[in-house]
């Protein structure tokens, strides 16, 4: 057999394989030309891996890697399985044949892609979330910039208190928010 | 486990009554065919006497018929040593683009040493059309290589009618035959063709022992030079139990090739219209039926054909692929690609080729293993997903 029992074991019982919907990352990497195509799918928690699964169009090696790497990665942190290599899984698989050392493990490299996709994800979910100060608050009357704890605005002068509702900067002395058209209670 | 072999095209089993030839001459008698003595001769004896067995297996003269190693041998030996012998005439080699490696390769090594290659496209079945050779024959054409029957897909290619193109231009028609001969009735004077290859682990004889037919009055250079064995065109010591089996296996094949088609035919044809029934996306390749009467071959859709053959193996099924995973060069067939079937299709590659013990309790047996294994990894496919989604809309 040109593969360890290792390899025979994860190709014939491959762990983690499937899709999650809602993925928190997806990372793919190979074409068909070459020969393997690696889907990962992660979910993660508390900067954890929570959950790992993968799709393989490929030989042995290339479902046998797909699914080590799963294993290894589970629970791991996100740095740690960043420091999971093609070289580390090909060693804890008991090796690999030589020319299946570039096309089918790829492994690594499909889970590294689907943190990075995660990170990019987050990033944008956080710019969105907070936005620049600068952009969050405006004066009501001016429509100049406000600072979140400010009790004026400095562009206008205007007296501000922050909306019990909505949270946005509202004359002091106004019934109504203007932003989201609760009223004070108490004017 | 039941053990099923269906790789014909890698290596066919050893005929007993081949095998029980061949010991002798593994044993006791070990003499060298070039020795004088009465040991020599005896084994002398025995190497024309296999000489005359294979011309009437393919219809040629004994003197006709040179053994080499292998069947890379023979058409390395052809495709080389014809066009060297010819270069004072032109330097241009036309070839398939199904050719076997050992004459792909061959022609661009030829080509470092000047030669010019051209190489015909085939149809969809694998098939060449013949006025595609003809429109690529020049005045500078000195020969012309295109396969007798390709074990890949099976098709049986149009090579008398090739070889009297080549003959009006006054080219030389090679073809490697190796997959055909011992297997479908190859007549060297019907077929009207200069040179042709055969190789004995491909119908039931040894391995490790080939000839080259080159027709009479035919001029070759020699790749291996040395003693006069083989007319002085192939020196080194014969393989005398080799040659035995090989001879026998001709002889076996003369006598018994109707019969093993006429019983491979049904099941082979069982397992192309059957497996398409139980898996979807199969796609038959070759010529459905212009094709080597135990050979069936396939694309499976969105997996890969090495996976395949593990799970296949695993199963007791012994089988090929010409998946890139499966070739130690990592490409896909290069004949699969010619036939204008896509990388990823390609990859799907599977042919189960018969043997003559093959029977239908093996093909059932085959049909009822297969679907799950395709099932499976298709499970695992990122390929196979995709489709389904797309398909969803």
């Amino acid at each position: 057999m040109i593969y360890s029992e290792k390899v025979m074991d994860h190709f014939q019982n491959p762990r983690n394989v499937g899709i999650i919907k809602d993925a928190d990352g997806v990372g793919e990497v190979g074409n068909p030309i070459c020969g393997d195509v690696m889907a990962f799918y992660i979910k993660v928690k508390d900067n954890r891996l929570q959950d790992i699964k993968f799709q393989t169009f490929g030989c042995g090696a290339a479902i046998a890697v797909s699914s080590m790497v799963s294993e290894l990665a589970k629970g791991k942190t996100l740095e740690e399985a960043m420091k999971i290599t093609n070289r580390s899984v090909a060693e804890e698989l008991g090796g690999l044949p030589k020319n299946k050392l570039h096309c089918s493990n790829l492994g690594a490299d499909a889970l590294h892609k689907a943190i990075e996709d995660y990170k990019e994800k987050q990033k944008k979910k956080e710019e969105e979330k907070t936005p620049s100060s600068a952009d969050k608050f405006h004066c009501p009357y001016c429509d100049g910039p406000v600072e979140e704890l400010e009790n004026y605005c400095q562009k206008c002068q205007i007296e501000l208190e922050p909306c019990p509702e909505c949270g946005q900067p509202t004359r002091k002395d106004q019934e109504k928010c203007v932003h989201c058209g609760a009223t004070k209670v108490g004017v | 486990m039941r053990k099923v072999y269906l790789d014909h095209i890698a290596a066919t089993p050893l005929d007993t009554r081949v095998f029980d030839v061949m010991l002798p001459f593994l044993k006791e008698k070990y003499g060298n065919p070039q020795s004088l003595h009465s040991s020599g001769q005896e084994a002398l004896a025995a190497v024309e006497e296999s000489r005359e067995k294979v011309a009437q297996l393919i219809n040629s003269e004994a003197s006709e018929i040179f053994f080499t190693s292998s069947g890379s041998e023979s058409n390395n030996f052809a495709l080389k040593g014809l066009a060297m012998a010819r270069s004072s005439r032109g330097k241009h080699i036309v070839i398939s683009a199904v050719e076997h490696q050992s004459i792909l390769q061959s022609a661009k090594n030829m080509e470092k040493l000047g030669f010019t290659v051209s190489i015909v496209p085939v149809d969809k079945w694998g098939m060449v059309d013949p006025d595609d050779v003809k429109k690529t024959i020049t005045r500078e054409t000195i020969l012309v290589s295109v396969l007798l029957a390709s074990s890949e897909v099976g098709t049986i290619e149009p090579v008398g009618e090739i070889a009297r193109i080549c003959r009006s231009q006054n080219v030389l028609f090679f073809t490697d035959a190796v997959a055909a001969v011992g297997n479908i009735p190859v007549d060297v004077k019907e077929l009207g063709v200069d040179g042709l290859s055969l190789a004995g682990n491909q119908f039931y004889g040894p391995k490790g022992s080939a000839a080259l037919f080159i027709k009479a009055g035919t001029r070759i250079f020699s790749l291996i030079d040395g003693g006069i064995q083989e007319g002085g065109r192939r020196a080194g010591t014969e393989n005398v139990a080799g040659i035995v089996g090989l001879g026998k296996a001709a002889d076996i094949a003369k006598k018994e090739m109707n019969q093993r088609t006429e019983k491979l035919n049904p099941l082979r044809d069982m397992l192309i219209q059957q497996l398409p029934q139980k898996i979807d996306h199969v796609i038959l390749t070759g010529h459905p039926e212009k094709r080597l009467p135990f050979q069936a071959s396939f694309c499976i859709e969105f997996i890969e054909g090495e996976a395949m053959l593990l799970s296949l193996d695993m199963n007791g099924i012994a089988a090929s692929s010409g998946s890139a995973c499966t070739s130690r060069a990592l490409k896909a067939s290069h004949v699969l690609l010619a036939m204008g079937i896509s990388h990823a299709v390609a990859q799907g590659s599977l042919v189960f080729s018969l043997i003559e013990e093959t029977t239908s309790k093996d093909i059932s047996y085959l049909l009822e293993v297969f679907p799950p294994v395709v099932e499976r990894l298709r499970k695992m496919s990122p390929l196979y997903s995709k489709y389904l989604e797309e398909k969803k809309g």
